[in-house]
């Protein structure tokens, strides 16, 4: 037994995150931390590292009490941490990244200063380990952010030894760059490292862990061999309910079929150079467009295009049948538009605002510089739509921030709503969710397109897509590659994902 | 109740105010004491009041430029280039209104344009302000053609010398011109797109915010502020001196916004916090003159009395005395 933690109560505002969790890490094994959002995991995984103080409990490493205040402190005594989204520095080379603050230094009697012979030897000895090839030399922000994400793994692991806590390391990934990670996870296992990792994808926890923890609503539910746990279980124990409701919810009826009405948005030939070429898409309302495709197919460029984020250089774009110039943002809300961005932190929130702000701003927005929403109307909207979204906050005052990722994307699709817009793009809005938040978030688009709201939903999970939508449209290459009915099956969107259009096309029903 | 007081956010800001307030009483006896004469309130507090008038305005527009991520380091060249336009023009055409007109559109368009290099051009706010802080001071000399223009007109010399209602008519204007301010900022969302503008560009920009027509128009707006700044300052001395009018005024901005509890970085921003650092900064040169300060020390007593306000409005500051007040007794544990 490595790290062991007893009976961890921690409470935000008064509301426990965390009420008396129990948890074992031993050396040598990857253990996986489960749970729904706002189940404690980040909470748990912020006491374990110093990030949040230790409010009551205790916590040993290899037999002794620690009480980490830092988390530096934290690294001193053997326990790394690497953050979901990658804190290194981007216009520092790879080797300077590894080592920033701790640069081997040369003898004053060959002139002193950094050793860049040593450092940049180091790190490639150290990245060599774990099956990284690149030059250590480039600057970071040129990598991709799987290799940046493999260096912060260096910087951590080269730091100290013992504990490796991954949060959510996949989440920006693509398979291959998963299956590195996890034999380079393996390596780091079998030479006696005791790795805590979170995820949300279910089949990554089987891929790659020993054991499994489960937290529901800042509870422990158990600890479980990985074997002894499958899915059905696992999701059992995260969600607290038998597995009925989970089927259930993998029958939501795809949207009606409204093939009569006309489109509340099309495009013909829409292009623009370097992003995307000749895309034709229909929109009609109640109905839920799928897009699908490969990361850099660009299905995130034409949900841009549709925003008025990028301008076209080439097509149209008609709304309700009258063709529209996208310049701005503003003016695709003008016409009724709404956009829920993929990154969610950069792109989505504005984090120190209030709950209650973010989801106005796009409203009070549209509304004009000078007339601002009563007091009583703002209360009113923010909280009916939290209701209708089930957002879990301590109170809507507190900055959005504070809020667990599941719980902020739901905040956005209220500031979506809030327009009561004619359609909704959202570009993975279940990214970096759990299965039931994420199960939530699609009854809820469901229900959207049921009221006759149309929707075009980017999504890298074809699954997903097929559950809810009711065409798929697949992009391949920076094109259009075709598109298929709803209730087709996951083969015929993977091969029109991966082959040329025509050959797909004549197989299609 | 403590703990809610002490974590008001102009609690500091005012503590300092009161704190040099005191100083100058207990250096200076009659520090505090107010007269009634002509019709007018005479005083040291009253003289303050006026003097921190032109700095309030600036300052009042540098918070909004500062709200939404910028920066505006012109405004002292700014002043200069208004104080010049009005002294010319009321020399000229001996029309008071004209004069004020010129001045601040000149000084409107010199905020746009700072406005235009920062949204349009993308350039950094420091570097694109930093061309009109050197070549304002050029231009104001165009104007007066080298020379410092002396106002003869009496009625100019109303904006920084004259009373209304018994009160210096700058100050009134400041104070009206601040809560007018306030005033727009909390009826309209205009605030809200401020704060999201200066917390997050990007998702503001997403979110249907005008973050660019925004923006802009507050460098317009801080333009526009400093021009009232120069006809004050050029009506006080009853001149335009392209050289000296408003020097260094935009440092002085910058730190009254900052010991306001407005964050540099953008976003948090309080306009009355703002208007007490003007205070702040106006009752430290009174308290220079007061302790009788040598001139020859005089920028090194300042800087000190800088520091120290500083450091009491450090938040980090404050929760190390405190760590070091709470060990010290028990040091064994």
């Amino acid at each position: 037994m490595l790290l062991q933690a007893r009976g961890i109560v921690h409470a935000y505002a008064g509301k426990r995150a965390l009420d008396g969790v129990d948890f074992t890490l031993r050396a040598g094994e990857v253990h996986a931390l489960m749970g729904q959002n706002g189940a404690g995991k980040s909470t748990l995984i912020k006491v374990l590292t110093g990030a949040a103080p230790l409010q009551a409990g205790q916590i040993s490493l290899a037999g002794r009490s620690i009480r980490p205040t830092s988390t530096q402190d934290a690294q001193r005594l053997g326990i790394s941490t690497v953050y979901q989204e990658v804190n290194l520095c981007g216009n520092l080379s790879v080797a300077e990244n590894i080592f920033a603050g701790r640069q081997p230094l040369r003898r004053w009697t060959r002139g002193g200063g950094i050793d860049w012979r040593g450092l940049n030897q180091r790190a490639r000895t150290l990245l060599a380990g774990l099956d990284v090839e690149v030059d250590v030399r480039r600057e970071l922000a040129s990598l991709p952010v799987a290799v940046q994400q493999m260096v912060a793994i260096a910087r951590a692991i080269d730091i100290s030894a013992r504990v490796l806590v991954l949060d959510e390391p996949t989440s920006s990934l693509d398979s291959d760059e998963v299956e590195k990670l996890f034999s380079a996870m393996k390596r780091l296992r079998d030479s006696g490292m005791a790795i805590l990792f979170v995820t949300h994808f279910l089949d990554q926890v089987y891929a790659v862990s020993d054991r499994i923890t489960v937290l529901r609503n800042g509870r422990l539910v158990g600890e479980y061999p990985a074997t002894a746990l499958d899915h059905a279980a696992l999701v059992a124990a995260m969600v607290g309910r038998n597995s009925s409701r989970e089927a259930a919810i993998a029958n939501v009826t795809p949207g009606a079929d409204t093939r009569d009405q006309p489109p509340v948005l099309s495009t013909r030939n829409l292009a623009r150079r370097g992003s995307v070429s000749s895309v034709n898409l229909e929109i009609r309302p109640g109905e839920i467009l799928g897009l699908a495709g490969l990361l850099g197919s660009g299905r995130t460029e034409v949900a841009r295009l549709l925003f008025g984020l990028d301008r076209a250089d080439a097509g149209e774009i008609r709304v309700s049948g009258q063709p529209v110039s996208l310049g701005d943002p503003a003016q695709a809300i003008a016409h009724h538009l709404a956009f829920c961005p993929e990154e969610r932190k950069t792109e989505g929130i504005v984090e120190d605002l209030s709950i209650r702000d973010n989801i106005v701003l796009t409203l009070q927005a549209r509304m004009g510089l000078w007339r601002k929403l009563k007091a009583s109307e703002r209360i009113e909207l923010t909280d009916r739509l939290a209701r209708l979204l089930d957002i879990r906050a301590a109170s809507l005052d507190v900055p959005i921030g504070e809020l667990s990722g599941g719980n902020q994307q739901k905040c956005l699709i209220a500031r979506a709503l809030a327009t009561n817009p004619r359609l909704l793009i959202l570009d993975e809005p279940t990214r970096g969710i759990d299965v039931a938040g994420k199960q939530e978030i699609m009854n809820q688009l469901t229900q959207l397109a049921a009221q006759g709201m149309a929707l075009l939903f980017i999504s890298a999970e074809v699954e997903e897509l097929l559950r809810v939508a009711t065409r798929i449209v697949v992009m391949r290459d920076r094109r259009q590659a075709g598109s298929l009915p709803g209730g087709s099956t996951e083969e015929q969107v993977y091969a029109l994902i991966a082959a040329p259009a025509e050959a797909v096309q004549a197989g299609a029903p | 109740m403590i703990r809610k007081v002490l974590a008001l956010p102009l609690f500091w800001p005012c503590t300092t105010l009161a704190l040099l307030i005191v100083l100058n009483a207990a250096a200076n006896p009659g520090f505090l004491a107010l007269a009634w004469r002509d019709g007018h309130l005479y005083g040291n507090l009253i003289d303050i009041l006026n003097r921190a008038a032109p700095l309030a305005l600036v300052a009042a527009g540098m918070t909004l430029v500062i709200a939404a991520r910028g920066l505006d380091i012109s405004v002292g060249a700014v002043v200069a280039i208004a104080a010049a336009t009005g002294a010319l023009c009321v020399s000229a055409t001996g029309s008071l209104g004209l004069a004020i007109v010129a001045a601040l559109a000149v000084a409107l368009l010199c905020g746009l344009w700072n406005g235009l290099l920062v949204v349009v051009a993308g350039m950094q706010p420091i570097i694109a302000t930093l061309i009109l802080m050197v070549a304002g001071r050029g231009v104001a000399q165009l104007i007066t053609s080298g020379q410092i223009i002396t106002i003869y007109y009496a009625p100019y010399d109303f904006i920084g010398n004259g009373f209304l209602f018994g009160l210096p008519f700058a100050a009134v204007l400041a104070v009206v011109v601040i809560v007018l301010l306030h005033a727009l900022l909390t009826t309209t969302p205009l605030g809200l797109f401020i704060r999201a503008i200066g917390i997050n560009p990007l998702a503001a920009r997403i979110a249907g915010v005008r973050a660019r027509p925004i923006t802009l128009c507050l460098y317009g707006f801080c333009g526009l502020m400093a021009g009232l700044a120069g006809l004050i300052i050029s009506s006080n001395v009853k001149s335009a001196d392209a050289n000296n009018a408003g020097t260094l005024l935009e440092l002085d901005a910058i730190l009254a916004v900052t010991l306001g509890g407005t964050a540099l970085t953008g976003g948090r921003f309080s306009l009355a916090g703002t208007a007490i650092g003007a205070l702040i900064i106006q009752t430290l040169t009174a308290t220079i003159y007061s302790l009788g300060v040598p001139p020859e020390v005089n920028l090194v007593f300042k800087a000190a009395l800088i520091f120290v306000v500083m450091l009491l409005q450090s938040a980090e500051f404050r929760a190390s005395i405190r760590g070091l007040a709470t060990r010290s007794p028990d040091p064994a544990t």
